[in-house]
């Protein structure tokens, strides 16, 4: 070949093709979206915490995309139905995931309705599922000798608070648990919303 | 939209596509001479191979015939032109030698952070509990650092490194506007600084691959943009007619890598479930349009050169270049499979994936068929051996990715350890050891120094080679029965965590050997750079001296 033009002429021609099927086209697609009547735009907290769930990394092991019971036992595992792309309305940036090192989290919230649980289980996984690589997260907490008014307090199972200390958490665990806490999508979705599949 | 529609016009119009262009340059390219092929020769080089890593020893067992090899006798004049024409590649070699010591340096320093990052992330998951008390040091952190400082860092700087000492080689001429180079590796260096103390502190896109903040990627950006600016210039003032094959592919990858990044970052456009499609169109095509290329292109340099015969079917290379052009762009979303992105996109992707079996096969037989009674060289050529493994190891992933991507095997493997297996054994067996092996050949003409200590040489190339062999075979298993206990519902989830223990900890021992490979590496680099051992003197040694009378000077 002795024509450069015609290289990058044709190398144009098939990133534009790859483009428009994966981007564009779906952008087209999917851009007129409605978000179901039962999905909640998040909270001011929930979006707080949500970039703490960015920041810290939380995708890299948990998914959030339930797949269909006839393809995996995603629904048997408690994952809940699987996702639809309205359920994504209020998600920037996406968080799907492609990791389940740890499980999914889409229902989380239905599954784990309770804060304690979701505060002690950041500040040591251990302590409520044994053999869990999932890591700890004490930067998230205050050890304090005595609570100051306003503190949250984690109840944490015996043998795990530090002798004569009390664990505080900080204001963006709080807002992570709220996050957390509203991961449900266990709303039933009409086969209208399950566009495209 | 109708999905039948899209995904037959789409497929329809790839195929038409790469026969078109076949068929557009088929003429000049079953010239059976194959004129094109031969450019990275001078007249009367072929059956001399050029490999500067190696030692008087190793280059004595390289100037041994192999059967049905032959060595053109010249005359004097073709001899005199010869020399002319070695010598203008000395004098093209001189032209980039700073420009890609400067990239080569900081890809070794990059290497070493993702490096550390890498092992110490690898470690975390089976020792949870083990530096958790810095916010920067979780494993969500440390694993984002890791990825962004060999995707952005040690890749991009070695590949382009070699990029820019490639162009005039090939081209015949000078690196024109190497200081736009080194100006963008500034930016680009500062660029991935911020973004990885930004990725450390918290702050950051959120999707893989595109973590790095946007308004830092602004420089990343430009300084990618400057890089660019000589393999313009340079073309334009090229004095061959033929681009080699290695230009198609380093020519293309240059300027697609900018245009996935600039639409990956663009802020505010994408959304939900597209976003995630466009991720791993993102995603996968940095790998397939940037890093892929960019080794390969390496190989079809270095590997006919190092045994100075030119690649055997310069046609599978050009079918191997366009098929990977139009089937490698669409293969992203087997990232996606059962999950809530329209399904013709899904089965676009698994389409293109299987289709990529064919740049690859081909890719394959032509490295076989030039290496095809060549192999002993393996035993003499330091380089070499790291350039064959990797192509090797190409050929290997690519494989496995199409069959990752059909859905039978997509649903034990998806969201479990074997793929990260795999994106190790594309971008670490074949990207980095090419790499490993192009820097080595090209070290000894930037620095005109010999590799101080050739054993260390060989240190390396064992130490990856058992580290990464442990790291991928571990995983992989320990992957698979990941997935395999993930789909038994009557397993509790924590069965699938537990199985996977054993193999994470040899993913670290695999790894830590990889990384005293890599100390080893970066040890001699500094060592060369440093300029210990002995010195090397100029022209007359590129080449290994087949015939007495090419060893006018030095020893």
């Amino acid at each position: 070949m002795q024509d450069e033009l015609k290289l990058l002429g044709g190398a144009m021609v098939t990133l534009a093709l790859a483009t428009s099927a994966l981007v564009v086209v779906p952008h087209i697609q999917l851009r007129d979206g409605q978000p179901p009547a039962a999905l909640k735009p998040y909270t001011a907290a929930q979006l707080r915490g949500r970039e703490v769930y960015i920041a810290n990394g939380c995708i890299y092991c948990h998914s959030q995309q339930p797949r269909d019971k006839a393809f995996a036992p995603d629904d048997q595992r408690g994952w809940g139905r699987a996702s639809v792309a309205a359920d994504y309305y209020y998600d920037k940036p996406h968080l799907l995931g492609t990791m389940r090192t740890g499980p999914d989290l889409f229902n989380i919230g239905a599954r784990q309705p309770s804060a304690d649980w979701h505060l002690g289980h950041l500040y040591q996984p251990r302590a409520y599922v044994p053999g869990s690589i999932m890591p700890s997260y004490p930067y998230l907490f205050d050890i304090k000798d005595a609570a100051d008014p306003g503190d949250r307090v984690v109840n944490l199972p015996p043998g795990y608070t530090p002798a004569g200390k009390v664990v505080v958490a900080k204001p963006e665990v709080m807002d992570l648990v709220s996050y957390l806490q509203g991961l449900d999508h266990t709303y039933p979705v009409l086969q209208g919303e399950r566009n495209g599949r | 939209m109708d999905t039948v529609t899209i995904l037959l016009s789409s497929f329809i119009l790839s195929i038409t596509g790469l026969f078109v262009f076949i068929w557009s340059l088929r003429k000049r390219l079953f010239d059976p001479t194959s004129a094109a092929a031969n450019v990275i020769f001078s007249e009367g080089e072929i059956g001399h191979g050029e490999e500067p890593a190696a030692s008087a020893t190793q280059k004595a067992g390289l100037a041994q015939p192999v059967a049905g090899e032959q060595k053109p006798v010249l005359d004097a004049a073709q001899q005199q032109a010869m020399q002319r024409e070695l010598a203008e590649r000395v004098e093209a070699d001189r032209s980039s030698a700073f420009t890609t010591f400067v990239f080569l340096s900081c890809a070794i320093v990059w290497l070493l952070v993702a490096t550390a990052a890498g092992l110490v992330s690898s470690i975390k998951l089976h020792e949870p509990d083990w530096l958790v008390q810095q916010a920067w040091l979780t494993f969500g952190r440390l694993r984002t650092i890791h990825l962004n400082a060999v995707a952005y860092g040690w890749a991009p700087m070695a590949a382009l490194g070699i990029a820019v000492w490639l162009l005039p080689r090939l081209l015949k001429t000078h690196l024109v506007g190497a200081r736009f180079a080194i100006l963008g590796a500034m930016l680009w260096n500062a660029g991935l600084i911020a973004g990885l103390g930004c990725i450390a502190v918290g702050i950051s896109d959120g999707m893989e691959w595109l973590e790095i903040p946007w308004q830092v990627d602004i420089l990343l950006v430009a300084g990618g943009a400057l890089v660019g600016l000589p393999l313009v210039y340079t073309l334009q003032s090229r004095k061959v007619d033929h681009l080699y094959v290695s230009i198609w592919y380093m020519g293309a990858a240059l300027f697609w890598f900018p245009i996935l990044f600039l639409i990956g970052n663009l802020p505010a456009v994408h959304f939900g479930v597209q976003q995630a499609a466009m991720n791993w169109w993102f995603g996968h095509n940095v790998l397939g349009l940037f890093y892929t290329p960019m080794a390969l292109a390496s190989v079809y340099y270095f590997l006919p050169k190092i045994i100075g015969r030119p690649v055997q079917s310069y046609n599978l290379s050009l079918l191997g270049f366009w098929t990977l052009a139009f089937f490698y762009g669409q293969v992203g979303g087997h990232h996606l499979i059962g999950g809530p992105v329209p399904g013709w996109l899904i089965t676009l992707s698994i389409v293109q994936s299987v289709m990529m079996v064919v740049p690859v096969i081909s890719f394959s037989i032509n490295q076989h068929l030039t290496m095809r009674g060549y192999f002993s060289k393996l035993f003499y050529s330091p380089t070499l051996r790291f350039i064959v493994l990797g192509g090797m190891m190409y050929t290997l992933s690519s494989i496995q990715g199409s069959l990752e991507a059909l859905r039978s095997v997509n649903v034990v493997a998806h969201f479990t350890h074997f793929t990260v297996a795999h994106a190790h054994l594309g971008l670490y067996g074949f990207f980095s050891m090419v790499m490993f092996g192009a820097v080595y050949f090209v070290m000894p003409r930037v620095m005109a120094w010999e590799w101080p200590y050739p054993s260390l040489i060989a240190a390396h190339f064992w130490l990856v080679v058992l580290g990464f062999s442990i790291y991928f075979i571990g995983l992989t298993i320990g992957g698979w029965l990941q997935g395999l206990y993930m789909l038994d519902a009557a397993k509790p989830f924590m069965e699938s965590v537990r199985v996977t223990l054993p193999y994470l900890q040899s993913r670290s021992i695999g790894g830590a050997i990889m990384a005293l490979g890599h100390v080893v590496f970066a040890g001699h680099f500094i060592a060369m750079a440093l300029r210990y051992g002995p010195r090397r003197v100029g022209a007359a040694l590129l080449h290994t001296r087949a015939t007495p009378s090419a060893i006018p000077a030095g020893a």
